[in-house]
């Protein structure tokens, strides 16, 4: 059953997952801890954090592990699996059958409209993921060191492109030392 | 078919941080070093690829794979881009469920917690002004954000009202070059 459940998601996940790994993560979380509830908000934060800093891509990174904590090994296998087969059919069919100068016009033009609603979907992923689990002392100590990390970690990938391993790993050391 | 496995094994292995991240190194094993796609053909892809939805890593692996191998070369390339990180999400997440309780990491990722939010929140952002959102067009990810974070809307359905009304943006678009087209001819 929970073979099922991994397969359903994840090819889900691949035919709508436009905008990269990060445009998957809504979709990734609504199924992962709201819907199905396989593991809370901080485990989430933290399986993205560690598919963040690994090699490869985000979101292969992130069936992995989703499909190893559901159902071990032949799990993590088949939610990689599941979310590469609708790209396998799609890039064969599209790029095969469809491709010429009017229709790849027609797709990016299709995505230029997409975007702004993409970009939504990952801001509403950020937001659902502030709460008191993954900021601990917020209301609680004098300083809400969690709010600080969060805010100069913003304006440090935002404004500057800041390297984001390097992020994880200060705010890593700062946790160790404020926590 | 082992080349093409091998080269998307090595990028899939090197790169940290996602899709984008490792086009320039696609680019550089495909284009210069092994000549198997053209330099203009290589980016009129990636335009085409970007647009799909799926793993943008696998679809690039999965179009040089086919060019180069037929079907075959397809799924070599593709198997060489994601054995790397399922192999290492593996081990890291076996270790990473024994040691989750330990004070130390415990404390850690307390840290990481915030910031992860930040590195979800901030691309975010930046994708909106890459879209050139304006006032009006804004509404479409206040609604996007207030549909799912708010009303608990499945994000499935979200996706799903965008593909209807970008299709009809493009449609609408397309026929305006076209009479453009047409204007300028005359």
């Amino acid at each position: 059953m929970i073979y099922f459940q991994l397969l359903w998601v994840f090819v889900k996940i691949g035919v709508l997952g436009f905008g990269g790994g990060y445009g998957m993560l809504s979709l990734i979380q609504h199924e992962v801890v709201d819907h199905y509830a396989w593991m809370n908000t901080t485990e989430f934060a933290d399986m993205v954090a560690i598919s963040q800093m690994t090699p490869g891509p985000i979101s292969i990174n992130l069936a992995t592990y989703v499909g190893y904590t559901t159902a071990g090994f032949g799990g993590s296998l088949l939610a990689s699996f599941a979310l590469c087969l609708p790209s396998i059919i799609m890039v064969y069919l599209i790029l095969k059958l469809f491709m010429n100068k009017k229709n790849s016009a027609l797709l990016t033009n299709t995505l230029k409209g997409l975007k702004p609603a993409i970009a939504g979907l990952i801001f509403a992923a950020g937001l659902a993921m502030m709460n008191t689990q993954n900021f601990v002392d917020f209301g609680r100590g004098q300083y809400n060191i969690s709010v600080i990390i969060c805010v100069l970690a913003f304006v440090a990938s935002y404004f500057f492109k800041a390297n984001p391993i390097l992020l994880i790993v200060i705010s890593g050391v700062i946790g160790f030392f404020a926590f | 078919m082992f080349e093409l496995f091998f080269s998307f094994f090595k990028i899939g292995a090197f790169t940290i941080g996602g899709g984008y991240a490792m086009l320039s190194m696609v680019e550089k094993a495909v284009v210069d070093q092994k000549k198997w796609v053209a330099n203009d053909e290589f980016w009129d892809m990636i335009a085409v690829v970007q647009s799909l939805p799926g793993v943008f890593a696998v679809n690039t692996a999965l179009y040089v794979g086919h060019r180069v191998a037929g079907i075959k070369g397809a799924i070599a390339a593709m198997l060489g881009a994601i054995i790397p990180s399922i192999t290492i999400i593996l081990l890291l997440a076996t270790v990473f469920r024994e040691f989750r309780d330990n004070p130390v990491v415990e404390r850690v990722f307390k840290g990481i917690r915030p910031c992860v939010v930040a590195l979800i929140l901030a691309p975010s952002l930046r994708m909106i002004k890459s879209a050139k959102v304006t006032w009006k067009t804004a509404i479409i990810p206040i609604a996007a954000v207030f549909l799912i974070w708010w009303c608990k809307v499945s994000p499935v359905y979200v996706i799903l009202a965008a593909i209807a009304g970008s299709v009809i943006y493009a449609l609408v678009i397309g026929r305006r070059q076209k009479t453009e087209d047409k204007k300028r001819r005359i």
